[in-house]
């Protein structure tokens, strides 16, 4: 008997592919407690390490006495950067194109800089050893602003440069100047302003801040002193970087070198730079011949690893009187810490911070942004978001919002004004960007009817009005476009290696498939979204789909999950690798149903003869073929490796609506609503998307109302447990409304545009935007974040409007 | 340093163990008996990484000694299944998307289950302040929410004949 002939639409549902908001594939293991994290992973004969870091933020190091710490039973070693020294591995090279102590060499830059590591049988006895490692240093002046760095008579934070005067990205004119970095035509814009009929200027500091993910940093390395093997287990978002510098710092060749990164406890950049110890637990291992774990705790994350942002920001609009921008100009004094650590493609010191024009056309526009040296801890990574594209955008909203209060308008007027409009796609912005596809006027409009806006500042009226209001209301509205995607590797490189990404799919015999790529996820759902995706174009059903991620001797060379560039690099590495199975695939069906190849239809799982329905062979017949008996002249085997170099970025955009009320009696900010509209092009797990926008809410919500690294003036971090920096819990998340509109990339095989970063992006300028505003009336016209209860208390007590 | 000899039932397993007075409970379930499943986060009972119930209680094992819990019960997310068939908590967290990294993920099911215990049909602020002492770096919360609700509504279902 026959099987039942099911519709073309019904198998296609069946395969679960793209569109479809399949539930993830990774959640077995995680709801059970089998997940397989770093510090989940023990290896026989495992020791432990720990790390000795500087109390002060600038001194040298006069002594240390390893003496105490040695004594302790079941304490194997302890080093310090002169035992580094002989291996030459006492410094590393940053992304950044600068170098970084691996354990303080004669001096610490930063207070909780890495000083010693002891290495112990279990982390309570290398703990008992850190404390009795006696370092004995002598004080210098520390400098915190980056202002004052750059004083003539400014302390000299790194000794190791004396007398550089060309850095990385250019000439240094101080000895605490790492680059100074410009985009855009500098004439040109100062050309508009001269002739501006109307001209705005602010100063906005960008607070440093962690992304802190709730998995901290570490790794498990383990050398086989007889194979000359080296393994480690790792937090990094970026893998196949990690195995490439660690080969070129220890010598061994990058075939004996295997980096794996496991299941990974959420990443937002944190997890992209290569740090002190994870060098430290690989050369420990390499000296003991033994694996060596180390996992650093929270205290250690928040002092020592990747922070974001710390930009002191100018920017100017120039306008005609009616509100059409003719000119932007931004200038940065950019804090980096001791060492310059950003990780950014190489030749973009500060990023991506060129997308500083917006979704705005402006004709003529120009930025510069200097790195600075200062006593604080190396960073400057991407927080959930592409390079440096959060201050970028943060910025340009701002300055949008101040240009209409000063002439009155409308803060959806003036951007609908000044929109990129839809018929000027692909378009060149005065950076130089090819921004590749939009359509704000049709997003605004949705989002505005959406909310009432009308009906909200009616509102808002009414309360101004009456003086005994408990609250302010403030209405914020960002109309955000961001660029990810990097990149294309003749522009875009890490540390020399282009920034494609790659993918290889295996079709079994009997049907099913594995593939595998060089991203690696961190909660994205990677397993889930990619088999989507070759499920669509295989016709194969994604649950038979075996996606892996994340061990260098198996996946092919990628760059690794961060900037949101997954989707758009490697997405299209696995849409580009299952195009060419199925273009075998086909001539492999041609031959089974002896027709011509042209003569073939492909309809969702199977090639179906022209005009001749019975006739058909579906992919699993094709794969049995191409094991069993393939045709003359073809290779046996379905498989396929695609290497995908974006032929440029991707634009997503956003627009975001708040509403906040202002307690006028506690400075106390409650969302009343967030509307998130986000145009990612083609969506390939709505639900996923969904969850993803959610998460980057709240994580802008945390930066925008919240988070902060205050330094004293010694330069200890005053806020770095969960006591003291703010991650939002259940009671202070607001509640998510999402909507979205679809505007395919023309350039991305899937029309795909990356999703997971916009929110965070798009959120923290909604939230200052929504807090300026409810005291706009007042002449506020920006109010740095944090926007906390005291901070806005303070700042309603200035303006006499505190209750 | 002196061990002393604790008792303690772990998912209804009983373990004689020898611990350091200083262990701490986290360091015990994951390192003595290899139950991964709780989490390291923060050390300072703040993230909920680490929750596991002991005697019918939420309590943050980072912060709670291995000896506090000499003749106690213990139960962790690798005992909240039974004989293969996922507990409703954590089928809500699969179906409505509660989790993304899947690290506070096991602290979370185990405050979950707890609270429904303590109340079985939450309001969403409830739920909200009742599971206050988790954190989430991923989700925003609001699918995690549904996952409660949805295992509420689940555990009041008539158990079928």
């Amino acid at each position: 008997m026959n099987a039942p002939v099911l519709s073309a639409e019904a198998r296609e549902l069946a395969l679960a592919g793209m569109g479809a908001s399949r539930l993830r594939k990774e959640d077995a293991r995680f709801i059970q407690g089998k997940g397989n994290y770093v510090d989940d992973i023990k290896m026989p004969g495992m020791l432990h390490m720990d790390i000795v870091r500087s109390p002060i933020a600038h001194g040298r190091i006069v002594k240390i006495n390893k003496e105490a710490a040695l004594a302790i039973p079941g304490v194997h070693a302890v080093l310090t950067a002169d035992d580094l020294k002989p291996l030459k591995l006492h410094w590393m090279p940053t992304l950044a194109g600068d170098v970084a102590a691996v354990l303080a060499d004669e001096k610490v830059h930063f207070q909780m800089q890495e000083v010693a590591i002891v290495i112990a049988d279990d982390r309570y006895i290398a703990a008992d050893a850190v404390e009795a490692v006696e370092v004995e240093y002598e004080e210098l002046p520390v400098v915190l602003d980056p202002y004052a760095a750059l004083q003539p008579g400014a302390p000299v934070i790194r000794d190791d440069l004396a007398g550089k005067t060309e850095g990385a990205h250019g000439k240094r004119d101080h000895h605490n100047h790492i680059f100074t970095w410009d985009a855009g035509d500098k004439s040109a814009a100062d050309a508009a302003f001269d002739k501006a009929e109307v001209s705005v200027s602010q100063h906005m500091y960008y607070p440093r801040v962690h992304p802190c993910p709730l998995e901290t940093c570490g790794c498990v390395a383990s050398f086989d002193p007889i194979k000359g093997d080296l393994t480690t287990f790792i937090t990094s978002q970026a893998p196949h970087i990690v195995r490439t510098v660690v080969s070129m710092l220890s010598g061994i060749p990058e075939s004996k070198v295997r980096i794996v990164s496991p299941d990974i406890g959420g990443g937002f950049g944190n997890k992209v730079p290569i740090y002190p110890g994870y060098v430290c637990a690989i050369v420990a291992s390499i000296v003991l011949g033994r694996p060596v774990k180390w996992v650093e705790d929270r205290i250690e994350n928040i002092s020592s690893t990747g922070f974001a942002r710390d930009y002191h920001m100018d920017g100017e609009l120039a306008a005609t009187a009616d509100g059409k921008i003719t000119g932007l100009r931004v200038n940065v004094v950019a804090d980096h810490g001791a060492f310059d650590a950003c990780a950014d493609p190489t030749k973009f010191p500060a990023g991506m911070f060129h997308i500083v024009s917006g979704s705005y056309d402006i004709p003529a526009a120009h930025a510069s942004v200097k790195g600075v040296y200062t006593n604080k801890a190396p960073g400057g990574v991407a927080y959930r978001c592409s390079f440096r594209v959060t201050e970028a955008v943060y910025l340009i909203e701002r300055m949008v919002d101040v240009l209409a209060q000063k002439l009155g308008m409308d803060k959806a007027e003036i951007r609908a004004k000044n929109f990129i409009k839809k018929e000027q796609f692909p378009y060149r912005s005065a950076f130089g960007f090819d921004f590749d596809s939009g359509d704000y006027q049709t997003a605004l409009d949705k989002v505005l009817e959406a909310v009432d806006y009308k009906g909200l500042r009616a509102e808002q009226a009414t309360k101004r009005a009456d003086p005994n209001s408990p609250t302010l209301m403030g209405i914020g509205l960002v109309t955000f476009t961001e660029v990810v995607g990097a990149g294309p590797s003749k522009i875009c490189d890490i540390l020399g290696v282009g920034m494609f990404d790659s993918c290889e799919i295996r079709i079994h015999p009997t049907g099913s498939a594995i593939a595998r790529m060089g991203t690696i996820t961190q909660g994205q759902g990677h397993q889930t979204t990619y088999a989507q995706i070759i499920a669509t174009e295989l016709g194969i059903p994604s649950e038979v789909i075996q996606v892996e991620e994340g061990d260098t001797s198996t996946a092919p060379y990628g760059l690794g999950t961060y900037g949101s560039r997954s989707t758009p690099v490697a997405g299209a590495a696995i849409a580009l690798a299952a195009r060419k199975i199925h273009a075998k695939a086909r001539k492999i069906a041609a031959h089974m149903l002896e027709v011509n190849e042209n003569d073939l239809d492909w309809e969702v799982d199977r090639f179906k003869v022209k005009g001749d329905d019975s006739k058909f062979k579906t992919m699993a017949d094709v794969a049995w073929q191409a094991y069993h008996q393939p045709p003359d002249g073809l290779e046996p085997g379905l498989e396929a490796v695609h290497y995908y170099d974006p032929p440029n970025f991707t634009f997503p955009f956003g627009i975001y609506l708040c509403v906040v009320d202002i307690d006028r009696a506690t400075g106390e900010t409650k969302v009343r609503r967030f509307y998130a509209l986000d145009d990612c092009g083609t969506r390939i797990n709505p639900m996923i998307i969904e969850g993803q926008i959610h998460g980057g809410l709240t994580e802008g919500f945390a930066v925008a109302m919240g988070q902060q690294m205050p330094f004293d003036a010694q330069g200890n971090l005053l806020g770095n447990t969960l006591m003291d920096y703010f991650l939002p819990t259940f009671v202070e998340t607001p509640h998510w409304e999402t909507d979205h509109t679809v505007t395919p990339s023309p350039h991305h095989p899937l029309g795909a545009k990356g999703v997971a970063e916009s929110p965070h992006v798009g959120s923290i300028p909604t939230f200052t935007s929504a807090v300026v505003d409810a005291f706009s009336h007042l002449g506020v016209t920006h109010l740095d974040m944090p926007h906390n209860a005291f901070r806005t208390w303070k700042a309603l007590r200035e303006h006499g409007a505190a209750l | 340093m002196t061990k002393k000899l604790i008792t303690v039932f772990v998912n209804g397993k009983k373990e004689e163990k020898a611990v350091e007075p200083r262990t701490l409970l986290i360091h015990f379930l994951r390192e003595e008996l290899n139950l991964t499943g709780a989490h390291i986060g923060c050390e300072t009972s703040h993230c909920g990484v680490c929750t596991v119930d002991i005697d019918g209680q939420s309590v943050k094992s980072c912060t709670h000694l291995a000896i506090q819990c000499d003749g106690s019960e213990v139960l962790t997310v690798e005992g909240l299944a039974n004989k293969g068939v996922l507990h409703a908590v954590q089928e809500g967290f699969y179906k409505e998307h509660g989790l993304q990294c899947g690290f506070c993920t096991p602290g979370m099911l185990m405050r979950a289950y707890r609270f429904l215990q303590e109340n079985p049909n939450p309001s969403e602020d409830e739920i909200r302040h009742g599971m206050s002492g988790n954190l989430c770096r991923c989700t925003g919360y609001q699918n995690i929410i549904k996952a409660v609700q949805y295992a509420a509504k689940k555990l009041q279902e008539p158990v079928a004949a």
